[in-house]
């Protein structure tokens, strides 16, 4: 059935459809009519869940994580400062091995305040163990997050991810999408039945003390279980598309990549942009392409060597920084690429913080300037687009 | 992993449950080495009121109905609170050592 | 609850343990954030208590109780008690604005805060339930006298303030008392506050086997007075015909052992300006009731 909706209410209905138990989430804007759609579908009986109006979200990652542990499906969503908040409990929530799926919508972290799209909220939180996956579609959405229970209510894996979506470009703008048969969803996804859980009948005590001669145990455990994600989330990738006819591309979606000359790597609705404009480049006899991060969480590593096969220039573009590094993408995709043999030029933008709108021309300029590298070889390893003042903008 | 599964000897990071799940009771670690005094009961005075039992807070004394109290020597730390609060002043904290 | 743990010895928190099981049952799930409780139970793999108990991180459990009552909710079991088990720190300080959206949502659980007065896992630092003229190692005494000089904050008016259903004190000293008011508590539908009076030889430099003795004087004197809040209409349960002074009660513990005659005076006239206050809240309630 299809339904014009906007990336918040994309994020409600995935939660819907999915089968989500209990949702414990505090407002913030751009995430605020998640939690209000929510309230309406739970209050037209449409959704059965248990709905906590919790009064932070600290509380409401620490619900979810009780009521995960309790055997109950959970999610919740959030956005910059209030996922950052979080951030104590999302290390707990993958120490714990609770596959909670949150919602985040991608916003930049004050001060100065703003509420429009940057990535730096959810890249910050990269050491947290949870899997990531970053969005380009109000349908990838909504898809995305029953993927993520199908993948991280896996025995084996048992880890929490986030969907996230750019604040106000995906979060507030109603594009039509698909709200699945609800038959097949569960055909897909099975109800959540985790093996241990806190449960009157078996009792166990969770999360004791661990000297230092097991702790580094556990976390290799849930080493292991997200390098098993990336096998994990392909083979939930393609049994979706078996049932409902959609997919994404896997861990980075490459393209027009495989003859370019320089391809632009980026995360979230940027790439769709960059999509168009390379292929206005093309038409123009220039040959770009677009690799499309999509989880960065696990890092694909394979996909970016791939990558290094099919072209010799890179241009990765962060919407977010790491002041006193290069952008946290940038540096992951060059430390996939040490080692090889051949490896590509890689240059690294900043650009887009704080919801700088990231228009088809600055894309064009972006992409002219990574082409230029292939005469002048690298110029800078980090530049910084759009900043008015510096390096001609 | 079932409850017999869940293994109380790890000997590699394969036998760990997925999160520290804890199934061995507690009275495993025998905590009797603490203390310094140990309570003694003369059952001469001893009118099996268990208010001892009440008050221990090992849970290292045993109490059944019209009985004598049994101190568990294994986990009993020696706090001194059951011969502290015996109205009949039938219990004594003795030196651990003198009592070997 | 199994022998074993870790508890220091004459820990009044095991008493708290130890009779709150006793009065819930094994239908009990608890859920436990940062404090003594927390190591106690010992290293992995080892588990004190039978019923199935979850860890968690210091200023959650408000909100992590939540989530297991919402949980349960969502599976439709319904003959569970949802119990969160923290400490003065945990509960007053770091865990309050938890446990105050907890109340105020009228979540169905209860909320267990067991009062040693200060931070006693990480070794003896102040709390805001730490009372007025305590030593503590972030209150030592020093040259500058700077022991704890700001009074204790009051739990369970702060609850009272939440219009919760019920809340109580209770002591390990009294274990009958406990017993009866959990149990009463457990019967009770939507949030309860229930402070335990649980001593801490270790932190308050007495001999471990004064434990239930300290708890018998604080009653006696009201510096911890034993009462019950139900639905705003208040009932001391345990009434002393006269009032004990204060400082026989501050003598048994080493950690008001500084404290000058002047002090011990102040303290011993807000103690009373206290009990007073309470003696006319349980009066001019009950008036509202029986009217």
């Amino acid at each position: 059935m299809k339904i014009m909706m906007t990336g918040n209410y994309a994020s409600a209905y995935g939660a819907m459809a999915a089968k989500a138990e209990v949702v414990a989430a505090y407002p913030i804007t751009p995430q605020t009519s998640i939690v209000e759609k929510i309230a309406t579908l739970v209050s037209s009986g449409e959704m059965k869940c248990q709905y906590v109006k919790v009064e932070s979200e600290h509380s409401a990652m620490a619900a979810c994580i009780s009521a995960s542990q309790t055997g109950a499906r959970a999610y919740t969503a959030s956005s910059a400062h209030g996922l950052t908040l979080m951030h104590e409990l999302l290390i707990w929530a993958s120490g714990a091995r609770t596959p909670v799926v949150m919602s985040n919508v991608n916003r930049a972290m004050g001060p100065p305040w703003s509420v429009w799209a940057d990535q730096h909220d959810t890249m910050a939180q990269r050491d947290t163990g949870w899997m990531q996956v970053y969005c380009d579609s109000n349908q990838e959405v909504l898809d995305s997050i029953i993927m993520a229970y199908k993948v991280g209510e896996r025995a084996d894996i048992m880890l929490p991810s986030m969907i996230i979506e750019d604040a106000f470009i995906l979060s507030h703008t109603m594009e039509p999408v698909d709200y699945p048969d609800p038959e097949l969803v569960e055909g897909y996804l099975p109800s959540f039945d985790p093996r241990f859980r806190l449960d009157v009948d078996e009792p166990y005590g969770f999360g004791s003390l661990v000297m230092p001669n097991w702790y580094m145990e556990f976390r290799f455990k849930i080493n292991e279980a997200m390098e098993k994600t990336r096998g994990a989330i392909l083979e939930a990738e393609k049994e979706f598309e078996e049932t409902f006819g959609r997919s994404y591309g896997g861990l980075m979606d490459f393209y027009k990549c495989e003859d370019a000359d320089a391809v632009l790597v980026l995360a979230g609705t940027v790439a769709s942009t960059a999509k168009h404009v390379a292929d206005k480049l093309r038409s123009d006899g220039k040959k770009v392409g677009v690799a499309r991060l999509r989880c960065f969480r696990p890092f694909p590593y394979d996909e970016v060597r791939q990558l290094a096969k099919m072209t010799n220039i890179i241009g990765v573009c962060d919407r977010s920084y790491t002041f006193g590094h290069w952008g946290p993408m940038a540096t992951e995709v060059k430390g996939a690429l040490y080692g090889l043999a051949d490896v590509p030029t890689v240059k690294n933008y900043i650009m887009g913080l704080g919801g700088k709108d990231l228009t088809p021309e600055v894309l064009e300029k972006v992409f002219v300037k990574t082409l230029q590298l292939k005469d002048t070889g690298l110029d800078t390893e980090i530049e910084w687009i759009g900043v008015t003042g510096h390096g001609g903008w | 992993m079932s409850r017999e599964e869940l293994k109380k000897e790890f000997k590699t990071f394969e036998d760990l449950p997925l999160t520290p799940i804890t199934s061995v009771p507690s009275s495993a670690n025998q905590t009797g080495g603490w203390k310094t005094f140990r309570p003694v009961l003369d059952k001469e005075k001893c009118i099996k009121c268990h208010i001892c039992w009440k008050f221990c807070p090992d849970v290292s004394i045993k109490a059944k109905e019209d009985e004598f109290p049994e101190f568990d020597y294994d986990h009993c730390k020696g706090c001194g609170i059951c011969a502290y609060e015996c109205p009949k002043d039938a219990i004594e904290m003795i030196l651990e050592e003198e009592s070997q | 609850m199994n022998s074993g743990h870790v508890g220091c010895l004459g820990c009044g928190a095991c008493h708290a343990m130890r009779y709150t099981l006793k009065a819930l049952g094994p239908r009990t799930i608890m859920s436990i954030p940062a404090c003594c409780w927390a190591v106690m139970p010992g290293v992995f793999p080892l588990k004190c208590l039978e019923i199935p108990l979850l860890n968690t991180a210091f200023e959650t459990t408000g909100a992590s109780i939540s989530g297991i009552r919402a949980a349960l909710d969502a599976k439709g079991i319904e003959d569970v008690t949802v119990v969160g088990f923290a400490g003065d720190g945990g509960t007053a300080d770091i865990g309050i604005q938890a446990l105050s959206g907890m109340v105020e949502r009228g979540t169905d659980v209860m909320y267990i805060m067991y009062d040693n007065e200060a931070y006693m896992n990480t070794g003896i630092q102040r709390s805001s339930s730490t009372p007025i003229g305590a030593w503590t190692t972030t209150t030592p005494v020093g040259t500058t006298r700077d022991w704890k000089k700001m009074p204790k904050k009051n739990m369970i008016e702060i609850m009272v303030a939440h219009k919760i259903p019920y809340t109580a004190s209770i002591s390990v000293g009294y274990p009958e008392d406990m017993i009866k008011k959990l149990r009463k508590a457990k019967e009770i539908r939507g949030p309860k506050f229930i402070q335990i009076y649980a001593p801490c030889p270790t932190g308050w430099r007495m001999a471990p086997e004064l434990t239930i003795e300290v708890c018998r004087e604080a009653v006696a004197c009201a510096a911890y007075p034993l009462y019950e809040v139900e639905n705003g209409v208040y009932k001391i349960t345990r009434k002393p015909k006269e009032l004990k002074p204060v400082k026989d009660y501050m003598a048994m513990q080493g950690r008001f052992r500084h404290l000058p005659q002047e002090e011990l005076d102040d303290i011993q006239r807000k103690v009373t300006q206290e009990w007073e206050i309470l003696l006319k809240k349980e009066e001019f309630t009950q008036s509202l009731v029986s009217e």
